[in-house]
């Protein structure tokens, strides 16, 4: 399982190689990495549908409960073979559609390490894991947005889908944690049987909003759709992978994941339905405004989305059914449409619906396939989408809540995706033919395969829909609802009303796209959707962070040296003093009996010429004076039996003086610049920050919380660590770590002093 | 930085640099055992080049240091996090020290650890950090 989740990062990490050797062909063999995974899963397939869970375990970080576990059942089985075997057709598809690119080798980096995190999304059982996958996935997905880097919109596109998803990441993470801490596990598999425990605890409402934040932004639902059309700014193979068929799908996987755990209960339904339902219809109407192919499909992807969704939120044995059934039906006809509509793109160089049509001699196969997905996306008989359609009326209307509501949305969404698949299947290549920039022909195999492939298997499924329910549907819908339920799918279930709704959408659907154009100039000329969409609100959003942070960087980051040392005195100075002040407020009486004479002369020396190097007029003295004050101090390590510390602190005097001198000769005159009240403003922020001090080192020498570790450390220093100079072996073996952070920072310094004098010395005019 | 006019200064640095030197080292090896350690070394080794470049010159300076201070701090850096990785192989954490007592003749036993290995790695971060910052303020001063 590890091999199978890993192996994706291992090859990609090849790929730019093995693609400038090997040029577009790669894909091919690229494709057999996602193709041996398909087949390793499916010889699961008996045993999980027979009922049976696999779980599989890899320490990752034990200690902090952080593992690499993984759940194979029947709702991740049917991820996995979605992305593995989608992937292997979109990588065959790729390697053509790209070829010759200069950057197609970064492009299969990124893609078979997406298709990596997203086996490694749904087959977590570890919620740390988990959350590692997604925002892996959501990293992934920025780079194939703005694979086109040089082209401003994809850029921006790319920067949009990012913030949104990570945005809700954190959400989720803040909600995972929730989660495990409500149920007492990091570990799917122990929480989806606490659905009690966690459905009673305090801490259910937030955990389970935060969640659906994330869940949210990551499968596009309203108000957060916007993003997903826009990424369609990405390469048609990654359109079709990523933001229709699986990755959008991960907050989808989610939700169905947790039903078990978080589902069943009021707000759940009330959200997801909600939710869904909005987005569904919001998916389908703007698909019906949009004539640009991609965005067209980017909608109508929304729109299944939001049904999933919705579906998940009733919850109903039946809606269970529906919801595993359409996700299959729709990763299968979204697949194969949105890479039809990468091979229109390829072979006529046109991006929109209006300048498309009676392409069906030219592309006589290409057609064949089209049709057939966009039946299956129209849902029509003997399609397999038909059978998911029906399933979804059937569950909405047997909605214990909202149940009219959700009816009539449906039917309103189920109209108009007749109506967009008919755009999208017969208009391009029936009817009048249109002049097209160059002329088209039958695309070659390795981009018919995929789209074919997969649309014959809505075709079979349609035909034959108890494969799909005894492969892997019911074990999918077992997991979902955590008990079994009987699928019954079949093309044909009487003359119901469920029926009579699909007719009903049949025929309104076929009169919207019978005036489609006229339809099209009714809804363009709606500005008001434009003008009060969430897009505008991102937008302003974004313009406002931008100000906020141009603000704050001017306040904060002045370029002062003062204002940074006072920012930094006060903050600490309040934090320190607010916590001495009301939590401890008794007094230190230090005990002044035992100290010694030379001790009290030697602070009287220190004192003594910090009060000289803060009031002279030269720097040299300023120098010697502060060299004064730490030879001092220097001195107190010795006389305290600390000679390490007392030798460094020689040693960095030494070198400061010697830095100084470096840099004095530079200096102008001595100025006094400051006013007397700027000087007195120091001066009294000094001395509080001195005392505050004082009276913290004062207090955390008489008050003792937890015994003092320097007693384990004297005891072994010389019996484990071989050594008795403590001070060095505390450095360089017990917290080694520690060290290591260290001189990592000494290093970064000494990065950006040379950074600093280089720069300066090029920006000098010779 | 022009050479110093004081014969006092540049004999003094002629002859304290390989003295200052070996002391840095003694100091290196003897800290785990009595005060020192790679620190300290590290920074008496960077007073000493630093007093160098003060008696000779900022090419002398260079010279003597023989490596780029900026390759000490990768190479010294690369070393501390290399020292830790022994004992992954061996089933323990990362940075779990060993221990390698070696009898060598005339020598009698040298204890060659992992630790020693990370101490020799914070002497040449620090070795390089200072003198980094130290060479390349001196040569900003020469070319003003």
């Amino acid at each position: 399982m590890l091999a199978a989740v890993l192996s994706g990062f291992i090859l990609a990490a090849f790929a730019p190689w093995l693609t400038a050797r090997l040029g577009g062909r790669v894909g091919w063999l690229f494709a057999l990495l996602p193709a041996a995974i398909f087949a390793w899963l499916a010889g699961y397939i008996p045993a999980i549908a027979a009922g049976e869970s696999f779980y599989f375990y890899h320490a990752w970080i034990p200690g902090l409960d952080i593992n690499l576990s993984f759940l194979l059942d029947g709702l991740s089985l049917l991820f996995g073979l979605l992305i593995s075997g989608i992937g292997t057709f979109i990588l065959i598809y790729a390697g053509k559609y790209l070829d010759g690119d200069r950057d197609q080798g970064r492009f299969f980096l990124f893609l078979l390490a997406f298709m990596a995190s997203m086996l490694g999304l749904v087959f977590s059982s570890n919620l740390i894991a988990l959350f590692v996958f997604w925002e892996l996935t959501s990293v992934t997905s920025y780079m194939l947005i703005g694979f086109h880097h040089e082209d401003e919109k994809s850029r921006k596109s790319a920067q949009q889908g990012l913030f949104v998803t990570v945005g809700g990441g954190l959400a989720l993470m803040a909600g995972l944690i929730a989660l495990a801490v409500a149920g007492g596990s990091y570990e799917l598999v122990e929480l989806l049987e606490s659905s009690e425990i966690i459905q009673e605890h305090a801490l259910y409402l937030p955990l389970l909003l935060l969640i659906l934040a994330g869940t949210f932004t990551k499968s596009a639902q309203a108000p957060f759709h916007f993003w997903l059309p826009n990424a369609m700014a990405a390469p048609t193979p990654v359109s079709a992978y990523l933001h229709s068929a699986t990755m959008v799908k991960a907050g989808v996987y989610l939700m169905a994941r947790l039903h078990p755990a978080l589902g069943g209960t009021e707000t759940w339904m009330l959200v997801l339905g909600l939710f869904g339902a909005v987005t569904m219809f919001t998916g389908s109407f703007l698909a019906l405004r949009s004539s640009g192919i991609k965005s067209v499909l980017a909608y109508s992807t929304v729109m299944a989305l939001g049904t999933l969704t919705m579906l998940i939120g009733v919850g109903s044995e039946t809606a269970i059914a529906a919801a595993v059934t359409f996700l299959l039906a729709h990763s299968l006809y979204k697949g194969a449409l949105f890479m039809t509509a990468g091979i229109i793109t390829h072979e006529t160089g046109h991006k929109d619906f209006r300048y498309l049509g009676g392409l069906r001699r030219e592309m006589p196969r290409t057609t064949i396939v089209a049709v057939i997905a966009a039946l299956s996306l129209a849902g029509i008989l003997p399609l397999f989408g038909f059978i998911a359609k029906e399933l979804m009326f059937e569950a909405v209307l047997g909605a214990s809540t909202m149940g009219s509501l959700l009816t009539l949305l449906a039917l309103a969404s189920g109209m108009m995706t007749v109506a967009v698949a008919a755009v999208v299947g017969l208009r391009p290549w029936f009817g009048p033919r249109r002049e097209t920039k160059i002329t088209p022909h039958d695309p070659p195999l390795a981009l018919l395969l995929g789209p074919a492939i997969l649309a014959l298997a809505g075709l079979v499924l349609g035909l034959a829909p108890f494969l799909a329910e005894y492969g892997i549907l019911s074990a999918a819908a077992l997991a979902v609802n955590g008990s079994g339920i009987e699928l019954k799918l079949a093309l044909w279930h009487g003359l119901n009303l469920p029926l009579a709704m699909s007719a009903v959408s049949l025929t309104v659907g076929l009169l919207l796209f019978w005036r489609w154009e006229r339809v099209q100039q009714t809804l363009a000329g709606w500005s008001l959707v434009d003008r009060l969409g969430p897009e505008r609100l991102y937008e302003k959003a974004m313009d406002a962070l931008v100000v906020i942070a141009e603000w704050q960087t001017r306040l904060l980051q002045n370029g002062y040296l003062r204002y940074y040392i006072l920012t930094t005195v006060l903050s600490m100075l309040a934090l320190l003093g607010y916590v001495i002040w009301t939590r401890y407020p008794i007094w230190p009486s230090p005990d002044l009996a035992g100290i010694s004479v030379h001790t009290l002369v030697i602070a009287a020396v220190i004192i003594l010429a910090a009060l000289v190097a803060v009031s002279t007029h030269s720097r040299l003295g300023a120098v010697a004076t502060l060299g004064a004050v730490g030879f001092g101090v220097a001195l107190m390590y010795v006389l305290f039996s600390a000679p390490d510390v007392g030798i460094t602190q020689v040693l960095v005097e030494t070198l400061t003086v010697i830095l100084l001198v470096l840099v004095l000769f530079r200096l102008p005159g001595f100025l006094d610049l400051t006013e007397t009240g700027t000087r007195w403003r120091d001066a009294i922020v000094a001395i509080l920050f001195g005392g505050t001090l004082t009276t913290l080192l004062l207090m955390a020498s008489e008050v003792q919380f937890f015994p003092s570790i320097s007693e384990y450390f004297i005891e072994h220093s010389y019996v484990t660590a071989h050594g008795r100079n403590i001070v060095n072996v505390i450095l360089v073996d017990f917290r080694a770590l520690d060290t290591l952070g260290e001189i990592f920072v000494l290093a970064l310094a000494a990065v950006g002093v040379y950074a600093m004098l280089k720069l300066r010395a090029e920006d000098r005019p010779s | 930085m022009r050479m110093a006019s004081s014969l006092i200064l540049r004999s003094a640095g002629h002859f304290l640099l390989p003295l200052l030197l070996i002391f840095s080292l003694f100091l290196l090896l003897r800290g785990h055992n009595e005060p020192g350690g790679g620190f300290i070394a590290g920074l008496v080794a960077a007073a000493a080049i630093s007093l160098y470049l003060f008696s000779m010159d900022i090419h002398a300076a260079r010279k003597a240091l023989w490596l780029d201070p900026r390759d000490l701090i990768g190479g010294g850096l690369m070393l501390a996090v290399l020292s830790g990785v022994p004992a992954i192989f061996q089933g323990k954490a990362f940075f779990s020290s060993l221990w390698w007592p070696l009898e060598l003749p005339l020598l009698g036993t040298i204890k060659l650890s992992t630790p020693l290995f990370f101490d020799i790695g914070v002497y040449l971060v620090v070795v390089g950090v200072v003198l980094t910052i130290v060479l390349n303020l001196a040569e900003a001063e020469d070319n003003p």
